[in-house]
């Protein structure tokens, strides 16, 4: 891995200045395994791919820094060899995921609700602005509230804002004890059941409802596993279910099945929806019912209006004729093209990505 | 350098006659109290920062959120600045008055709105004390995290401006990361809500950027919280030491053991005196430094954790361990903890509290270096420090009434600071910059970066109305501040006109 290291921030400012000299857009790309997340960016190609390694890890600190180009597998396999982990779990959608990728994207895995988002975990970031200049921004310290908190803006903005080079995260020790298990349950007791677990200080780490089945893990402490094990019952589930639901591999996200996908993004304790029990679309409920993955042909605004009433919000993954995003209230919107023209006043970071405006 | 607002540093404000703010405000927003006179106006000169006071020009306390909207839109229409303060518990002055500004006290917005233990939120105003949301989930059995020392008296709206944290901050994290919610006024008066009930929400993470940016974006007027389950269970420990860097070094230990304590705190022997003079709670006085370690979590996990950490202890040098036998003992240790300041200051006229982070690894270093400023400058300097994430508070003792000490005490605090920052840390891990931190920021960021913060202020309020002075600092005052401060032989800025 260490052979591959190689610092290109200066050649990539460079790049920047000259896009941002001649107003011509750039796309920024990493692994090019998200690029379905999103709207289409018409650009010159701004590849961060070369611009890896890990800068510096201190595992008694918590802390890693590491370049944005390095492959989110290699970063986890860096941390697993010290017992530690990104505790968000990010999903990868392919192996040459990238860190900076991973970020940009915002998207978090199944111990989400439990342990926190990708935002949650960002200390510090460097990243190139529109005049290409490498600034910092955060740092290595797990507490720091001086300036804007500009690095868990850049999180989730989908590279719209300036380019990622180098992140710094706080990581977690991996959990001593692991145990899976499947509740063959209605689904509505598995809401209630799991509205009334979340009160109580229970080692679940992931909570899923699919296939007639409730699904959760447990982890912490042997004691603590053992005696929620003990006390929840059911059948002993495969530890790797996690991983192919965050990995979008189970059979549910088949590319045979040509219904498009959605993600509703719901308040906690949101009961089934009445559109999730039409006869055409099947529905994961995640994250304890948070986080909704749709199989439908439901319109666009059917879905949104749905969401939205439930005060959470839809996001379309399948990429086709419908924009990704919710549209954003005028006012927020309004911010958002501020900040976008006040950090990026030629419009050269990926425009158009998150919305037509930014 | 007076940190009081220079017009010459920090930007010409806008001049208002405040007779005629006074009757257009009257005038525009129906039923707001608005205080003008002298005598009432004292009592907000400043907030918990006290040793620099300013008398606001106006101090306007509206009790309903449309008395804000007309309030900002009229001072967004005038030019006059508008400061906000909650509570007045911040340590930075961050809600210090300008002579030329509204002060906006957002006190009687104290209402719990909901508790909602299904979706384990509480969604109250921004006047709420921290601790009153905590008091009103425990029915529920739950609770709110963060928890500052000065919880019992700051607010909500305060603790998202400062991204406020805590001694449990290691494991359940700062303001940002147990908010959901907050609703906003802008400048302009416009109303806006950034983030949702749900877990993400589409678009920037605006809740992330406006949480910690000290009132100067944007007007906070409703935080949906997060609220977490009470822990099964909680154990502390007790550990004191013959020398402040085992105690460091155990630190680093335990984490490395893969453990995650609730609470971590260390604290020196001056502390240490101190706090076991005013709250007898049984600290050893003749240690060099403590630490107090908490586990939670369910008993069984807490027992095995609780016996690797004594362990850890053991092999790192500690002379003695004490677990806390039961909860009034462990509410005993902590009283220690969170009244370390109060006690300094039965020692001492005056201390001056800082609050910079380090990477635990430069504890050692760090400490050292204080103790040579504290020395060099004859000032004691008594070390408390929230050692799980490496935040210090060290706390210089002078007397106030001795001409040059309080200039002496701030020349120290802000050696202390950036001792941190080569240290590779930040200059504030929890009380936010204000006024107080307003040079060091010059001694953290660059020009660029100081001029990318300034962009992002732009694109929120680009008059700066909003807290002029605060939280970030003009180009031309690190210009100045690094005049008389050349670091590492190197004059920064030395593209900036010198004034």
């Amino acid at each position: 891995m260490a052979q591959h290291d190689q610092d290109m921030a200066e050649a990539l400012c460079e790049q920047v200045r000259q896009a941002d000299m001649d107003k011509t857009p750039l796309k920024i790309v990493g692994g090019d395994t998200k690029a379905f997340y999103g709207r289409p960016v018409q650009g010159h190609p701004l590849s961060i791919r070369e611009h890896r390694g890990i800068s510096h890890y201190d595992p008694v600190e918590l802390i890693v820094s590491v370049r944005t180009g390095t492959p989110v597998t290699e970063l986890e396999a860096a941390l697993d060899a010290e017992g530690q982990m990104l505790a968000f779990e990010p999903p990868h959608f392919g192996n040459a995921a990238t860190v900076g990728g991973m970020i940009a994207t915002g998207l978090s895995g199944p111990r989400r609700p439990w342990a926190g988002s990708v935002r949650d975990f960002v200390l510090g970031s460097r990243v190139i602005t529109h005049d290409g200049k490498h600034l910092r921004f955060g740092g290595e310290v797990i507490k720091n509230v001086a300036g804007y908190d500009l690095s868990r803006l850049m999180a989730g903005a989908q590279g719209t804002l300036g380019v990622l080079t180098e992140v710094s995260l706080k990581v977690l020790p991996k959990p001593t004890a692991v145990h899976s298990l499947s509740l063959a349950i209605p689904l509505t007791s598995a809401l209630e059941r799991l509205a009334d677990w979340g009160r109580q200080p229970l080692p679940i780490t992931a909570a899923t409802y699919h296939d007639g089945s409730l699904h959760l893990r447990l982890e912490g402490g042997a004691n603590s596993v053992a005696a929620a094990r003990e006390r929840l019952g059911g059948d002993t589930l495969d530890n790797t279910f996690w991983t192919d639901l965050r990995e979008h591999r189970l059979a549910f996200f088949s590319s045979a099945d040509d219904r498009p996908l959605w993600r509703l993004s719901l308040p906690n304790n949101t009961p089934a929806l009445e559109l999730e029990n039409g006869d055409d679309t099947a529905v994961i409920y995640d994250w304890g019912g948070a986080q909704r993955w749709l199989r439908t042909r439901l319109a666009t605004d059917t879905l949104r209006n749905a969401a939205s009433s439930a005060g959470g919000h839809a996001t379309c993954y399948t990429p086709g004729d419908c924009d990704p995003f919710m549209p954003l209230a005028p006012t927020v919107a309004k911010y958002h093209r501020h900040l976008k023209a006040t950090l990026d006043p030629n419009g050269i970071f990926n425009p158009g990505r998150l919305y037509a405006e930014v | 350098m007076n940190i009081l607002y220079d017009e010459r540093l920090d930007g010409e404000l806008p001049a208002n006659d405040k007779q005629q703010v006074l009757t257009r405000l009257q005038e525009a927003v129906q039923g707001l109290t608005l205080l003008h006179r002298e005598e009432d106006l004292r009592p907000f000169e400043c907030d918990g920062l006290s040793a620099y006071r300013v008398l606001p020009m106006l101090v306007a306390l509206p009790d309903t959120l449309d008395q804000v909207e007309r309030l900002m839109r009229t001072c967004h229409d005038m030019g006059v600045p508008v400061v906000t303060r909650g509570a007045g518990t911040g340590l930075s002055g961050g809600a210090l008055p300008l002579e030329q500004g509204v002060l906006l006290v957002m006190s009687r917005f104290k209402q719990i709105l909901e508790i909602d233990p299904e979706a384990r939120i509480a969604r109250v105003q921004p006047g709420v004390r921290n601790l009153a949301i905590s008091e009103a989930a425990a029915p529920y059995g739950l609770y709110y995290a963060p928890d500052p020392s000065s919880q019992i008296a700051c607010s909500i709206g305060g603790n998202v401006a400062e991204n406020a944290g805590g001694v449990h901050c290691l494991k359940y994290g700062l303001t940002v990361h147990n908010i959901l919610k907050i609703e906003v006024i802008t400048i302009e008066g416009e109303r806006m809500t950034l983030g949702s009930d749900a877990l993400d929400s589409p678009g920037f993470d605006l809740l992330a950027l406006f949480t910690g940016s000290e009132g100067m974006l944007g007007i906070v007027t409703e935080v949906t919280v997060k609220l977490l389950p009470n822990p099964e269970n909680a154990k502390v420990l007790m550990a004191s030491f013959d020398d402040v860097e085992k105690a460091g070094k155990a630190v680093g230990d335990i984490i490395a053991a893969g453990i995650i304590p609730g609470g971590l705190e260390m604290m020196d022997k001056l502390a240490i005196q101190a706090a076991e003079d005013f709250v007898h709670a049984g600290y050893p006085v003749e240690a060099e430094a403590i630490l107090l370690c908490e586990l939670d979590g369910v008993e069984a996990d807490v027992d095995d954790d609780c016996d690797t950490v004594r362990r850890i202890l053991e092999t790192a040098g500690a002379i003695d361990i004490s677990l806390a036998r039961d909860d009034a003992e462990r509410a005993r240790f902590w009283a220690g903890r969170k009244n370390a300041f109060p006690a300094v200051g039965r020692m001492s006229p005056d201390y001056y509290c800082m609050d910079g982070t380090i990477p635990r690894r430069e504890l050692p270093r760090v400490l050292n270096g204080i103790a040579a400023l504290s020395k060099e400058s004859g000032l004691p300097v008594a070390n408390v420090f929230h050692a799980g994430d490496g935040n210090m508070h060290p706390l210089v003792l002078f007397d106030a009434n001795q001409p040059g000490e309080l200039e002496l005490a701030e020349e120290v605090g802000g050696k202390i600071l950036e001792l941190c920052v080569e240290a590779g840390g930040s200059i504030t891990g929890e009380h936010g910059v204000g006024r107080e931190k307003i040079n060091q920021m010059c001694t953290q960021f660059q020009p660029d970066e100081i001029t990318v913060f300034h962009a992002v202020k732009a694109a929120f309020d680009e008059r700066r109305l909003l807290n002029p002075g605060k939280n970030i600092p003009t180009l031309q005052r690190c210009a100045e501040f690094g005049a008389m401060h050349v670091h590492n032989n190197e004059l920064p800025h030395p593209d900036l006109p010198r004034f």
